[in-house]
């Protein structure tokens, strides 16, 4: 049976025949190569975006875990400071304290000795008035042959005679 | 100087003009040495009834399927070449030769992505093949690849599609791939979608057909008068052969992706009446 415009199934099947060679040909030789070699640079970049992603996370995160440490370290310092200042206050205090104690120890001790020596320059001056008085006596009981209580009044009535004048 | 130039430029065009115009009234004589009338011409160019090949000695063939075979022989040589002196030095930034390669690839993969979200990794290589096919075989005419006839005349050889069988061929090919993608996506509900399409095939082929044999027989018109050949095949036989080749590729890549898309997408499941639901609707 002749189809009309020379339509031929025979030439038709080879027209098929033909693109199915050159469409799998092509597939093979082609496409699929070059869709492969996209497909992985895409998923390189892919990676390459997850990668930088990820390192800026953890930067991200190690940036706010050294902003926690720092923030805590100055609030050590901080508490250490206060510390240091209270326990500086409170030795201060007690220096002070000692101070005063020794300060007072000190002038307790002074006037105690100041007293001790006031005490003994009494006595000494008390003993010297004695020797004094005895010398005298001694020298008047030698220089005069009278009854040394008589030549004791006398002198003792010259020294008034003496002030009241 | 710059005078000098324009003169000399000015002369030479218009020697190469009185040669041309001296060739078109010598060669008038000559009767252009047509071996058959045109209205012969123009019917074996739509029929190919007269001139024919033979096919190894097998069978006596249009001239369109030797050109089919012709092109398909030098789609798959650059194809193996470029496989194997070119796609295994690619770079991860492209040079010229492997940004046209990953154009044209990703260009046909894109399509088959838009059209037909669901299943596209098989219409992309078949997108890409056939317009590579239709595009090739339709400049194909512009190179005038000769070819001896049984009858011993010498003719050049056509493009593939200007054959109605190869037309034919790649439309049918066509709708039975959107078939097949149909199937793959619904299965028979597919088919029941593509057949709902029946006209597709025949608008396909013949379309192809029209577009590539309205060019062949302008070109052959031309070609006939020899008058004719001075200047204007520039126009209608290049110009022309590009501009449909590219609009053909286009178009029936473009219709099949659209299709195939269609007829693939996963159709919405309506849930199934049970006694409870009847039981339902029926107090409701």
């Amino acid at each position: 049976m002749s189809l009309p415009l020379n339509i031929d199934w025979q030439q038709i099947l080879l027209h098929l025949f033909n693109f199915a060679i050159l469409a799998g040909g092509l597939y093979f030789l082609l496409y699929h190569p070059v869709k492969s070699f996209m497909e992985q640079r895409e998923a390189h970049y892919r990676e390459m975006e997850q990668s930088a992603q990820d390192r800026l996370e953890q930067a991200e995160r190690l940036k706010a875990e050294r902003e926690e440490q720092l923030r805590q370290v100055d609030q050590e310092m901080e508490q250490h400071r206060a510390q240091a200042a209270q326990a500086a206050e409170q030795e201060a205090q007690q220096t002070i304290a000692q101070a005063q104690k020794k300060a007072e120890q000190l002038m307790e001790k002074a006037k105690a000795n100041t007293e001790r020596e006031h005490e003994r320059m009494l006595q000494t001056a008390r003993q010297e008035v004695t020797d004094l008085a005895m010398t005298a006596t001694e020298k008047l009981l030698l220089q005069s042959e009278s009854d040394p209580y008589d030549q004791f009044l006398d002198l003792v009535e010259g020294k008034e005679s003496h002030e009241d004048a | 100087m710059r005078i000098g130039k324009q003169k000399v430029a000015l002369i030479s065009w218009l020697l190469i003009l009185a040669a041309l115009l001296a060739g078109v009234f010598l060669t008038g004589s000559l009767g252009g040495g047509e071996t058959e009338s045109v209205q012969v011409a123009m019917k074996d160019a739509v029929l190919h009834d007269v001139n024919r090949i033979s096919l190894f000695g097998i069978k006596d063939v249009n001239p369109g399927p030797i050109s089919a075979f012709t092109v398909t022989a030098v789609l798959l040589i650059l194809a193996a070449l470029l496989r194997i002196f070119v796609i295994p030095h690619f770079q991860i930034i492209p040079g010229k030769l492997q940004l046209l390669l990953e154009q044209l690839v990703g260009m046909f993969d894109g399509m088959a992505k838009r059209n037909s979200p669901w299943r596209n990794e098989a219409l992309g290589a078949y997108l890409f093949a056939a317009a590579s096919y239709i595009f090739v075989g339709t400049c194909f005419e512009l190179f005038g690849f000769q070819a001896v006839t049984t009858e011993g005349n010498s003719i050049a050889l056509p493009a593939p599609l200007s054959d109605i069988n190869g037309a034919i061929a790649l439309g049918c090919l066509s709708y039975l791939f959107i078939m097949s993608g149909g199937i793959a996506g619904n299965g028979i509900r597919g088919i029941g979608r593509t057949l709902k399409e029946f006209s597709l095939p025949i608008s396909m082929s013949f379309r192809l057909f029209g577009a590539l044999l309205s060019g062949l027989l302008v070109t052959e018109l031309v070609y006939y008068y020899i008058n004719l050949s001075f200047v204007l095949p520039v126009v209608v036989g290049v110009l022309f052969t590009l501009l449909h080749a590219l609009i053909q590729s286009y178009v029936l890549t473009m219709l099949t992706a659209l299709y195939y898309g269609e007829v693939s997408e996963p159709g919405e499941k309506k849930p199934k009446k049970t006694k409870k639901n009847r039981s339902a609707q029926a107090a409701a």
